[in-house]
């Protein structure tokens, strides 16, 4: 009887051609917007773990007062032992000190005298740490020249360098205030310039080494921030907060310059920006699984309901309706099987190639403040082909099991006459 | 002498209406034996689908009693009666229902998929099925490649294949010229001759009803005659 049914399934195109393609068509959607969305939050994820927030970050308490102002007037200040301990507690993490600070570059002539000015938004690492450098991906966001390598050497955004019209090796003079208040200038000459794919940081950043910031800022062996990373690279926030635990347990007092440890999702709201998002892919989700489980179901509601004469006859001929109902399943999970594989085969298709090509969204990140990649990359996961494959088997075999009641509904005799009409 | 295959006391169907009912069969008896050839006639509307339908155990009287095959066919569960139209009932239709993404094999062996029969003995029921209506040279097509003549043989072939007991046929000829009509009643008459299968016929086709050996008349759901004739 298998046979048969799948013969007829076969030659029928409006019972199987047409419902596979609904079925696939809204699996493929479903993989696709899932994988697309987790892509999109995994990237604001990593922009600003590299950028702003790290897995975990370590500032004084006082700083975390003031977090989003950057206060490095209130970040460490030769903490050289106390690091070293953090090291030694937390083995798995991967630590790096960093400093962010707000500056006044100033382009001098010939003469010495200020020919244009700018403001610029500074980020000095540890140039000499190679995993500092690949944190936020230093070498690939290289546009022009190189790293710096000597003292005194610098980095700026593409686009400042554009602006201010510089020339690699020209020199700049920084002017700014240094921990202490008093005011603070310092040369740098121009070693390369960089683009990250971040607006809110190419607009008017500045790279620089740590050392020399340290020396700018009047910072011996100091540091604003200490980030730290998960030795995976990928945010675990169950993980982070129960390191956090630890160490705030250990460390945190009631001292305003003591370390304090702060989650990535403790900062920039992200937290709940996070969980908005996930709720709303949830919600997305939730909702394109039932417009296309409608879709389906009622594709599967009309091509039963197309069948009720065929139904009457093969009761006519001594089927029990249980045993019509139960092929009828069967024939719909067969459809949605063959769907579900065929659109989640597209589904990999299509992620896979949007995970490596990804989608540019720069032109429409230009105005933003926020840390989102302008190439966002599709998720490649199961978890996503899993849940396109929700609405397809399941729809589906609602769709029959729906117009299968009417087969119990109706009188045999009903049905017969059915195949009159 | 033969024995009744269906017994039909004193039955009544009222189809609910909204004023109270629609009486299709009224305090109808009739007796029909093993090998009758025989016919129900009667103008639309007359209960003659209503009464094959009852003795088809499609559907129920709403009063008195029904026997088919020594069964009380209001007694039996839906397990009982599928298997009673399944083992012994064979049912031919107006226009003729062929499912058409089948072969004409494929149709005429679906009831013996029913009847989870052995794949060997399924293809002897059914070439013989369609060698009694002289169709095996057409096997392998669908519905769609055959002239309305022959998709009633199929229609036939398909109800005799399991050799069933009783025929109930609704008005088979209605769709079919005259050659046609009279080739599917020579057919179901050599087969009624050959191997005694039962006939019931729904029908007010002249054609056909020259050809029963009794015909029973309905009016307003009651019996008004019962004729017995010599037939062709």
């Amino acid at each position: 009887m298998l046979l048969f049914i799948l013969k007829g399934l076969l030659r029928d195109r409006s019972r199987s051609f047409f419902p596979i393609i609904i079925v696939s068509a809204g699996v493929l959607v479903t993989v696709f917007l899932s994988a697309f969305m987790s892509g999109y939050m995994d990237s604001m994820v990593r922009q600003n773990a590299r950028f702003d927030t790290g897995h975990l970050k370590i500032v004084t308490n006082a700083y975390a007062e003031k977090l989003s102002q950057k206060p490095f007037d209130l970040g460490f200040i030769d903490i050289g032992d106390d690091f070293e301990q953090w090291k030694t507690d937390f083995p798995g993490i991967r630590w790096t000190p960093r400093i962010y600070f707000g500056a006044l570059l100033d382009v001098p002539d010939e003469l010495g005298n200020t020919m244009t000015q700018g403001d610029v938004f500074g980020m000095a690492i540890d140039i000499k740490d190679e995993t500092a450098v690949r944190d936020i991906h230093l070498k690939e966001a290289l546009i022009r020249g190189r790293l710096p390598r000597k003292a005194d050497e610098i980095l700026l955004s593409e686009d400042v360098f554009a602006k201010l019209d510089l020339k690699l090796n020209s020199t700049v003079t920084l002017l700014g205030s240094s921990i202490y208040g008093s005011m603070s200038l310092h040369n740098f000459t121009v070693s390369g310039t960089v683009r990250f794919g971040v607006e809110a940081i190419d607009r008017g950043g500045i790279v620089a080494d740590i050392y020399d910031i340290r020396a700018f800022l009047d910072m011996p062996n100091g540091a604003s921030e200490y980030f730290g990373f998960l030795p995976t690279g990928v945010y675990d926030d169950v993980q982070v907060q129960t390191i956090k635990k630890q160490f705030n347990a250990k460390y945190n007092t009631a001292d305003e310059f003591a370390p304090v440890m702060l989650a990535l999702t403790d900062q920039n709201n992200l937290g709940y920006l996070l969980q908005y998002m996930s709720l709303t892919l949830g919600m997305v989700s939730f909702v394109f699984i039932i417009i296309i489980s409608i879709v389906l179901w009622n594709a599967g509601l009309m091509n039963s309901i197309r069948r009720y004469g065929e139904f009457g006859l093969r009761l006519a001929m001594g089927e029990r309706k249980h045993h019509l109902y139960n092929w009828l399943i069967v024939e719909s999970l067969s459809i949605g099987i063959v769907g579900s594989i065929i659109g989640a085969g597209l589904g990999v298709i299509v992620i896979s190639y949007f995970h490596v090509k990804g989608f540019n969204f720069g032109a429409f990140t230009k105005d933003t403040s926020m840390m989102i990649e302008n190439v966002v990359y599709t998720d490649l996961n199961a978890k996503h082909i899993l849940l396109g494959m929700i609405p397809g088997l399941l729809s589906t075999i609602f769709g029959a099991m729906l117009a299968g009641i009417g087969i119990f509904h109706r009188k045999t005799s009903e049905l017969f006459k059915e195949l009159e009409t | 002498m033969n024995e009744t295959l269906v017994q039909i006391n004193n039955i009544s169907k009222i189809y609910p209406t909204g004023e109270g009912g629609f009486l299709a069969l009224n305090k109808l008896s009739l007796d029909i034996t093993d090998g009758e050839f025989m016919g129900i006639v009667g103008p639309s509307g007359s209960g003659k689908t209503t009464l094959l339908n009852i003795i088809g155990t499609l559907d129920e009287q709403t009063s008195g009693e029904v026997l088919v095959l020594g069964k009380h066919v209001n007694k039996l569960s839906s397990k009982e009666s599928a298997s009673l139209r399944a083992n012994k009932i064979g049912f031919i239709f107006q226009t003729y229902n062929l499912l058409p993404v089948y072969t004409v094999y494929e149709n005429v062996e679906l009831p013996l998929l029913l009847l989870q029969m052995k794949k060997e003995e399924r293809r002897k029921a059914v070439m013989q099925a369609l060698e009694w209506v002289g169709l095996t040279d057409k096997m392998h097509s669908r519905p769609n490649q055959l002239s309305g003549g022959q998709g009633q043989r199929v229609s036939i072939a398909r109800a005799m294949v399991k050799t069933p007991r009783l025929v109930i046929a609704d008005e088979p000829t209605a769709n079919l010229d005259t050659e046609n009509s009279i080739n599917i009643l020579d057919t179901m008459l050599k087969i009624n001759q050959d191997i005694g299968t039962t006939f019931i016929f729904s029908t007010h086709d002249p054609k056909v009803i020259q050809y029963l050996k009794r015909v029973v008349t309905l009016i307003d759901g009651e019996k008004v005659k019962d004729d017995y004739q010599t037939g062709i």
